[in-house]
């Protein structure tokens, strides 16, 4: 057991005893390997099964929406950047809240690790920077680094923005020069080349909408895919209807989306959706200097403007 | 239809580019007829829904018209609106919808010349790029 799955328990075990949080939200085994499952302890002996691994891929600020409760919440970078945006757009306030804040080196891309066997992972264990993976015909010991996920291989903030206490001291920060750089390589191509990047990228699309339910920033009582009267989105898997689905899906995040791939990470089909909410964390960086959910103080970008915002594109 | 007739949505806010439209209008100014006029309260009113239903339906260019800035009759949508289209035709190129098949213009209702230039200049932009057959949703 690492140490900061030990300093979790601790912890979360000491403030539901202390009676400071009604429930804290963090991350518990999940029934095959290299799986987490979100889960909730309401009592210090519920505490004992939370875990920290490089598999807590998902996103815990989504379960923070209109609660009522003292909360203690788990917390890494991306997760933080959530909470800030779930307290800026009111669905939760700052005082309902104890964030355990847990500086992160990254998680691990699940997928790229299971392609390089033929069978199934039986086992997988942690050991410093190194990962010890077993299936029932091999083993193998692989760096970390080598498997980040790659929306963690371009993080610039892996220390919660937000939190009322750390577990480990800060990680250093890394500085990424062109972070941009997959954006840029689709921005290069002509538009029937993009529109054929995305047909291919979508052609696996079931519509199951785990995209949209992993995501933190996804709560509106009725989302527009549920709406029939007017329908703005067909039901089925016809390419137009999976493509506008998407869009609007990203946009939704505008202005939001802090990349913590929980969307990608929850796909049944594989489907890299970050390429859609990408663009849209470009253009709000280039264009207005803004990243997501890094400021209390600051109103989201679509909710406040400038009288000199850029509008060369207007007549 | 002719093969080549193209059909053009405007989102026209109803306190500014409407009233230009309708001041063009009764000076008997000539503009292209391949625009459908839509009148909305205010462009901070249209949202990505509304432009993809319009693509959905089969136009082939969708123009959204709204006040200058700093003079929104009320006070500051068409502020709202100018991020949200920013990002929303940045997105929409993105995934290869053509440069050009999304307009936007801030037009007062005083500007019933500008108005039937730039409807002119729309239609011109979008009949040069043609039919358009992206995100269009066909029966059956």
């Amino acid at each position: 057991m690492n140490t900061y799955t030990e300093k979790i328990r601790e912890r979360a075990s000491a403030l539901l005893k202390e009676g400071k949080v009604d429930m804290v939200i963090g991350f518990k085994k999940g029934t095959v390997p290299m799986a987490t499952v979100p889960g909730i302890a309401r009592t210090p002996q519920e505490a004992k099964a939370f875990v920290w691994d490089v598999n807590c891929r998902l996103n815990l600020a989504g379960y923070l929406t209109n609660r009522k409760e003292k909360i203690g919440i788990i917390a890494k970078g991306c997760d933080a950047r959530n909470i800030v945006t779930h307290i800026i757009e009111n669905k939760i306030s700052r005082e309902q809240l104890y964030i355990i804040g847990v500086p992160c080196t990254g998680m691990v891309d699940k997928g790229k690790i299971s392609a390089l066997f033929e069978d199934e992972i039986t086992s997988f264990s942690e050991k410093g920077d190194f990962l010890q993976v077993n299936t029932s015909t091999s083993e193998l010991n692989v760096e970390k680094a080598d498997y980040l996920r790659d929306n963690c291989r371009i993080c610039m903030h892996r220390n919660p923005v937000i939190h009322d206490e750390l577990i480990a001291e800060p990680v250093p920060e890394p500085e990424i020069e062109a972070p941009f750089k997959d954006v840029e390589a689709i921005e290069a191509l002509s538009a029937q080349l993009k529109w054929q990047h995305f047909d291919d990228l979508l052609k696996n699309c079931i519509r199951c909408y785990a995209c949209r339910n992993a995501c933190p920033l996804c709560y509106c009582p009725v989302c527009f895919v549920d709406e029939s009267n007017p329908q703005w989105v067909g039901k089925g898997q016809d390419s137009v209807d999976v493509k506008t689905f998407h869009f609007l899906r990203a946009f939704h995040c505008a202005g939001r989306c802090t990349d913590c791939g929980a969307c990608e990470e929850a796909c049944p089909m594989d489907i890299k959706m970050r390429q859609f909410t990408r663009k849209l964390v470009k253009d709000c960086a280039d264009v207005y200097g803004w990243e997501a959910g890094l400021s209390l103080e600051q109103r989201p970008l679509l909710d406040t403007f400038r009288a000199d915002d850029p509008d060369a594109f207007v007549r | 239809m002719a093969e080549n007739k193209i059909k053009i949505v405007a989102f026209l806010c109803n306190w500014c580019s409407y009233g230009a439209a309708d001041l063009a209008g009764v000076s008997r100014m000539q503009y292209s007829a391949d625009i459908r006029i839509i009148r909305v309260p205010c462009s901070g009113r249209v949202e990505p829904k509304l432009i993809l239903s319009a693509f959905r339906e089969g136009v082939d260019g969708v123009w959204v018209s709204g006040c200058h800035p700093g003079e929104c009759h009320y006070l500051e949508g068409n502020y709202y609106a100018r991020r949200k289209f920013g990002l929303m035709k940045g997105l929409l190129e993105h995934m290869g919808i053509d440069e050009g098949r999304i307009q936007f213009s801030w037009i007062s209702s005083a500007e019933a010349t500008k108005f039937a230039r730039v409807a002119q200049e729309v239609a011109d932009a979008i009949s040069a790029l043609g039919p358009n057959h992206k995100l269009v949703k066909r029966a059956g």
